[in-house]
C-alpha cells in the first residue's frame, strides 16, 4: 500500500499558480477571511472599526496591485489555464475596487438615520418584535456585512476573470450568496427586505441551475471547459450542434439574468427596492460590471466562433431589453424602482456594444471596438450609480427613506443643492452632453455600429428619449412641484456619503468633459486573450 | 491676430452667469446689473469681431485644440459670414432681453437672479453652437442649449409652464437623439476612411455611399426640422412661446430656433451635400407648407404669443425654403432672413410683452382700443408688425424678397405660391392690430399706461436696426455672400443662367 502511494506523489505535480499576477484577488478573498475570524474572537464594541479599516485595507492594496498589474501590461491565463489576467480584466478589478470602496463608505454611514446604519441590528429578530427593539435600543450591529461585502467584490473579480466555465460557476455562488443575505439585511420595511432577498435567491437559484446546465452540455460538446479550448473544439469538431446551441442558449440565460436583461430581469426592481441603499447601489454598479464583463469573455472568447448564430439572440433582447427597461420604468411610482428599469434600459444600452462585435477578430481596426465601449460605459455608469443611490439614503422621513416619488415632490425648494446633484445625476442617465452618461452612450452606440448594428442604435437612441422622459419627470417633481406641507426631510450626510456623493458627481462630470484619458485605458486594455 | 476671440467671447457670459449666481439673494437689482454688465461686454467683443471680419469666403478667427483623440472630437471654433452674423443677433438679443425683462422674473418659481444667469448661460451655448466647427463640439453644445432654454420656460412664465418646457424638452431631445445616432454614423464613415475626425473641413471630404450619405442627411435634418420648427413637427413651439417670458421667447424664436436653420445651411448642406440636393423637392414642399399653414393659424389665434409664434413658424418656412432652393440669391436672403427675422420677431415679442404685463391677460379678446391710452406702446407695436410683415423700406422686406426670388429662378411653382405667405401675413398682423389698439377702448384699458424709458430704451437698438438695414443692408449681405459662394460651390450647383441673353450694349 505505501508503495502505491509513493507512487502516487510522485505523479502527483503541484497546480502552478502565480500568486505575484493573481494577488489582488488573493486580497481581498484573504481579508474577508480575516473579518470572519474577527467576527470570531473580538469583542463586539471592536468589531466595527476593525473590520471596516480591514476592509478598506484589503480593498486598497487590492486596488494598488491591480493598477501595478495594469501598469505592467500583464496578459497571462494562469491558475493552470482558469483565470485570465488580461487588459479587460485588470480594468474590471480597477473599476470593480474602486467602486466598492465608495459603496463600503455607504455601508459605514451612520449618521443619517440616528447613529445607526442601514444594516438590521439582529437579522435573525422578527420584524417588529421585542427583540427587534431592544437589538436597536442596545445598538447593536451586524458587522459580518463586511466580509459578506469582500466576498461578493472577490467573486466579482473572479468572475470577470475567469477563464474556465467551472470557475466562473464558483465565482457567481461565491458573489451572489453574500448578496442574497446583505439585500435582506435592511433595518427599515424588513419584510419588504426579506423578500426580496427570498426572491432574489430563488430566482438566481434557478438562473444559476441554467447555467450549470448549459455549462454541462458544453462540456458534453467541446470535452473541456475552459474558453479557449471551446473555441478550439467549435473550430474543428463537426455534428452535435443541437448540443451546443443548447448549451450556448442556457449559458446565455444564467449570465444575462446577472445582467438584468428582459426577459431575465424581474428580479431587478423588487430586489432593488427592498435591499438596503448602500447595498442596492453597490449591486446596481457592481454586479453588472462583474456579469457583463463575465458575459462577454464567454461569448467572445468561448463563443466567437459562432457569434451568427448566437448574435441574433441578442439583437432581440437587446432590443427588449432597451424598450421595456424604458417603457415600464415611466410607470414606477418609487424612486428605487425607477432606478431599477433605469439600469435594466441601462443594460440594452450595453448589449447594443456587445452584440456590435466590434473587435479586431471580425477586421474592425480603426476606431471605438466593443470592450472599450463597454468598459468605458461601466465606469461612466456605476460612479452615478452609486452617487444617485446615496442621494436616495439621504432623503427620510419618520419610516426611514422616503422613497416614493410622490414624496420627493418639491425638493428643489427644501434643498437646492442636493436636488441639482440628482438632477445631475439623472441628466447623466439620461444621456445629455457633457455628462458621463453622453459620452458612454456614444461609445456603446459607436461600437455597434462599427459592427454593424445600425437598427440597434436607432431603437437606442429612440429608447433613449423614452427614458429621457422618466428622468425629467422626476426633475419636474423635484423643481417645479410645489412643496407638500409635511414633506420629507433631507438627512445632513456624514463623511462617507458626502465623499460617495462627491466622488460620483467628480466622475461623471470628468468623463463628460474630458473623456479621454479613460478612454485611452479602456482602449488600451485590448481584447480578451485566450 | 487671434487670441482666442471666440473662446473668450463665449466664455464671458459663462463667466457672467456663475458671477451673478454668487451675488446674494437680497441683492436681485445688482445681479442683474452684473449680468447686463456682462453682456454688454460680450456685445462689444463681439462688434470688434465682426468689425475684424474680413469676408474673404474662408473660416475667420479658427481656434483649434484636440479634445477627445478617440473620438477624433476637437475644440474648433471658427466663423464664416454665416456664422458671425448668428453670433452678432446673439450677442445684440441677450442685452435687449435683460434690459426688456428687467421685471418679468419676479413671479418666478426661483429667484430672480437665476433666470438673468440662465439667459447669460444660453447666451455663452449659443454662440459655442453658431461658431462650432466641429461636428461633435456642435452637437454636445447644441443639446446643452436645451438645459438652460428648459429651466427658463419651466420656472419663469404662465400656468402651463412645466408643461411646455417638458414638451420643448421631449420634442427637441427626439429630434437630438436622432441626430445623435447620425452623428455616430459619421464617426464610423470617418474611421471606416481612415482617422477618425470630427472636424467639419475632414468630414466634408468624405466619401460615402448614397444610401450611407441620405439616412445620415435624414437625423441631422430632422432634428433642424424639429428645432426650425417645420411643420409637421411645430406644436412644441407655440406652447413654449406662450407660456415663456417675453424675453425667453425672444430668445427661443430669436436665437435658439436659428440653430435649426443655422445647421440645415451648415450641416446639411456641408456634409450631405448630394444628399440635400436629392431631398430638395419634398422640404421645398415642407417649407410651403409651414408659410402657409402657419401663417393661416396665426390669423386664428386668440392669443397675442401664440399668435406671433405661428408667425414665426411661417417665417421659417421662408428661410427653410430659401436655403433648399439653392440658389445664391436663396442662401443670402434666407441668412439675412435669420438675422432680421429675429430683430422684427423679438421687438413684436417684447412690445406684446409690455402690453401683455400691464393687461395681465394675453387674450386678444381683451384689448381694444389702446392707442388712446398708450399711444407709444401701439405705434412700436404698430412698426414691429409692419416689419414682420415685411413692409418695404423695413429690412424684412429685403431678405423676403430675396427669397422668393431665389426660389423662382429655380422653382417657380413653389415660389408663387409662397407668395401668398405675404399676403397672409398682412392678414395676421393686421386683423392683430386692429382688434388690440384700435377701436373703442375696453373696460380695463382706459387706465393701461404707456411704455416707460427702459422698455423704448430696450427696443431702441430694434428699431434702428430694423430701418437701417432695411434702406443699406449692404454690410450684412457683403459678409454673407461670400460664405453662401462657398457653400454653394460645395454642393456642386450654380445659379440658373440669365434666360434673357445679355447684349452688347449691356455688358
Amino acid at each position: 500500500v505505501s508503495a502505491s502511494m509513493v507512487a502516487l506523489i510522485d505523479d502527483f505535480t503541484a497546480p502552478k499558480i502565480e500568486y505575484g499576477d493573481l494577488a489582488p484577488l488573493l486580497v481581498v478573498f484573504g481579508a474577508a477571511a480575516v473579518g470572519v475570524l474577527v467576527e470570531a474572537f473580538l469583542p463586539r464594541s471592536l468589531r466595527h472599526p476593525v473590520q471596516l479599516a480591514l476592509s478598506i485595507l484589503g480593498i486598497v492594496v487590492a486596488g494598488g496591485l491591480s493598477v501595478l498589474l495594469m501598469v505592467d501590461e500583464k496578459r497571462l491565463i494562469g491558475a493552470e489555464g482558469s483565470i485570465a489576467v488580461d487588459g479587460p480584466a485588470l480594468f474590471t478589478w480597477v473599476t470593480l475596487l474602486a467602486l466598492s470602496l465608495i459603496s463600503l463608505l455607504l455601508f459605514a454611514e451612520r449618521s443619517v438615520d440616528g447613529g445607526l446604519s442601514s444594516f438590521a441590528g439582529q437579522a435573525a429578530a422578527v420584524p417588529g418584535s421585542e427583540a427587534e427593539r431592544e437589538g436597536t435600543a442596545a445598538r447593536v450591529e451586524h458587522t459580518e456585512i463586511f466580509p459578506l461585502t469582500l466576498f461578493a467584490i472577490g467573486g466579482m473579480m473572479l468572475f470577470a476573470a475567469s477563464n474556465d466555465l467551472l470557475v466562473l460557476f464558483v465565482a457567481l455562488e461565491v458573489f451572489s450568496l453574500p448578496l442574497y443575505l446583505l439585500c435582506g439585511l435592511a433595518r427599515r420595511r424588513r419584510l419588504i427586505s426579506q423578500e426580496a432577498a427570498m426572491k432574489y435567491f430563488l430566482l438566481g437559484a434557478f438562473a444559476s441551475a441554467f447555467l450549470l446546465y448549459g455549462i454541462a452540455l458544453i462540456y458534453g460538446y467541446a470535452g473541456t471547459m475552459q474558453l479557449g479550448g471551446i473555441s478550439d473544439a467549435l473550430a474543428t469538431k463537426t455534428g452535435g450542434d443541437a448540443i451546443l446551441l443548447a448549451g450556448t442558449g442556457l449559458i446565455a440565460v444564467g449570465l444575462l439574468f446577472k445582467v438584468g436583461a428582459v426577459p431575465f430581469h424581474a428580479w431587478t426592481p423588487d430586489v432593488y427596492q427592498g435591499a438596503p441603499t448602500p447595498v442596492t447601489g453597490f449591486m446596481a454598479a457592481c454586479t453588472k460590471i462583474a456579469a457583463f464583463i463575465g458575459l462577454m469573455r464567454v461569448f467572445y472568447v468561448a463563443f466567437g466562433g459562432t457569434r451568427w448564430d448566437w448574435a441574433p439572440m441578442i439583437w432581440v433582447v437587446a432590443i427588449l431589453t432597451m424598450v421595456v427597461g424604458s417603457i415600464v420604468a415611466i410607470t414606477q411610482t418609487d424612486v428605487k424602482r425607477m432606478l431599477a428599469y433605469s439600469s435594466i434600459a441601462h443594460a440594452g444600452f450595453l448589449l447594443t456594444a456587445f452584440v456590435g462585435l466590434a473587435q479586431g477578430s471580425s477586421g474592425i481596426t480603426n476606431g471605438v471596438t466593443s470592450t472599450q465601449a463597454v468598459l468605458f460605459y461601466l465606469v461612466a455608469y456605476g460612479f452615478a450609480t452609486i452617487g444617485a443611490f446615496a442621494v436616495v439614503t439621504l432623503v427620510r422621513d419618520a419610516g426611514g427613506e422616503a422613497t416614493h416619488l410622490s414624496r420627493w415632490a418639491g425638493l428643489g425648494k427644501k434643498s437646492p443643492l442636493l436636488a441639482a446633484i440628482f438632477a445631475f445625476f439623472l441628466l447623466a442617465f439620461a444621456g445629455i452632453p457633457l455628462t458621463s452618461g453622453f459620452t458612454g452612450k456614444w461609445v456603446v452606440f459607436t461600437a455597434a455600429w462599427t459592427g454593424g448594428a445600425w437598427p440597434l442604435v436607432v431603437v437606442g437612441v429612440l429608447s433613449s428619449l423614452i427614458a429621457a422622459f422618466f428622468y425629467v419627470r422626476v426633475i419636474v417633481l423635484m423643481f417645479f412641484s410645489d412643496l407638500p406641507a409635511e414633506g420629507p426631510d433631507v438627512a445632513l450626510p456624514g463623511w462617507q456619503t458626502t465623499a460617495a456623493v462627491a466622488l460620483g458627481l467628480a466622475a461623471t462630470v470628468v468623463l463628460g468633459v474630458i473623456p479621454g484619458p479613460v478612454l485611452d485605458l479602456a482602449a488600451r486594455a485590448g481584447e480578451f486573450i485566450r | 491676430v487671434n487670441i482666442g476671440w471666440l473662446t473668450l467671447t463665449l466664455l464671458l457670459p459663462l463667466v457672467g452667469a456663475i458671477a451673478v449666481m454668487a451675488v446674494p439673494k437680497a441683492q436681485a437689482t445688482l445681479a442683474k446689473q452684473v449680468a447686463l454688465g456682462f453682456s454688454l461686454v460680450t456685445l462689444v467683443l463681439t462688434a470688434v469681431i465682426v468689425v475684424g471680419y474680413r469676408s474673404d469666403g474662408g473660416e475667420r478667427y479658427v481656434e483649434e485644440h484636440s479634445w477627445i483623440e478617440a473620438f477624433g472630437a476637437h475644440y474648433a471654433l471658427g466663423l464664416d459670414g454665416i456664422g458671425v452674423v448668428l453670433v452678432a443677433l446673439t450677442a445684440l438679443l441677450t442685452p435687449v432681453v435683460l434690459i426688456a425683462s428687467w421685471n418679468d422674473a419676479k413671479g418666478g418659481r426661483w429667484s430672480e437672479k437665476s433666470f438673468f444667469a440662465w439667459i447669460l448661460g444660453l447666451e455663452a451655448l449659443s454662440i459655442g453652437v453658431f461658431a462650432a466647427t466641429d461636428v461633435f463640439l456642435f452637437y454636445v453644445l447644441f443639446e446643452a442649449t436645451l438645459i438652460p432654454m428648459y429651466f427658463l420656460i419651466g420656472g419663469f412664465g404662465g400656468a402651463q409652464r412645466s408643461y411646455a418646457a417638458v414638451k420643448f424638452l421631449l420634442y427637441s431631445l427626439l429630434g437630438g437623439l436622432l441626430m445623435l445616432a447620425s452623428v455616430v454614423g459619421l464617426y464610423v464613415v470617418s474611421a471606416q476612411a481612415g482617422e477618425p475626425s470630427y472636424l467639419l473641413s475632414d468630414l466634408s471630404q468624405l466619401e460615402m455611399s448614397t444610401t450611407t450619405e441620405r439616412w445620415l442627411f435624414l437625423g441631422f435634418f430632422f432634428a433642424f426640422a424639429v428645432k426650425a420648427p417645420m411643420v409637421p413637427f411645430h406644436t412644441w413651439l407655440p406652447d413654449a412661446a406662450a407660456e415663456a417670458t417675453p424675453g425667453t421667447s425672444v430668445l427661443l424664436v430669436g436665437v435658439l430656433d436659428k440653430i435649426g436653420t443655422f445647421g440645415m445651411l451648415r450641416f446639411c448642406l456641408g456634409l450631405f451635400p448630394n444628399a440635400s440636393e436629392w431631398a430638395t423637392p419634398v422640404v421645398l414642399v415642407l417649407a410651403l407648407i409651414s408659410i402657409l399653414y402657419g401663417a393661416l393659424l396665426a390669423i386664428g389665434q386668440t392669443d397675442i404669443k401664440r399668435l406671433i409664434a405661428y408667425t414665426s413658424i411661417s417665417h421659417f418656412g421662408f428661410i427653410v425654403m430659401g436655403i433648399f432652393a439653392l440658389t445664391s440669391q436663396g442662401m443670402t436672403g434666407s441668412t439675412l432672413y435669420m438675422f432680421n427675422h429675429g430683430l422684427s420677431t423679438a421687438a413684436l415679442f417684447l412690445i406684446a410683452g409690455y402690453l401683455i404685463s400691464r393687461r395681465g391677460s394675453a387674450r386678444i379678446a381683451d384689448y381694444g382700443g389702446v392707442e388712446k391710452p398708450a399711444p407709444v406702446l401701439a405705434g412700436l407695436f404698430l412698426f414691429a408688425g409692419l416689419s414682420s410683415l415685411s413692409l418695404p423700406g423695413l429690412s424684412p422686406f429685403i431678405s423676403e424678397f430675396m427669397v422668393l426670388a431665389g426660389t423662382f429662378s429655380q422653382h417657380r411653382v413653389i415660389a408663387v405660391i409662397a407668395v401668398f405667405g405675404i399676403v397672409l401675413a398682412a392678414l395676421y398682423i393686421l386683423i392683430m392690430y386692429q382688434r388690440l389698439m384700435t377701436g373703442p377702448v375696453r373696460d380695463g384699458i382706459d387706465k393701461l399706461k404707456d411704455l416707460n424709458a427702459r422698455e423704448v430704451f430696450a427696443v431702441t437698438p430694434l428699431v434702428l436696426l430694423i430701418v437701417v438695414l432695411g434702406f443699406y443692408p449692404k454690410p450684412v449681405v457683403d459678409i454673407i455672400e461670400p460664405a453662401v459662394k462657398s457653400t454653394m460651390e460645395h454642393v456642386g450647383v450654380t445659379d440658373p443662367a440669365p434666360e434673357i441673353p445679355v447684349t452688347e450694349g449691356q455688358k
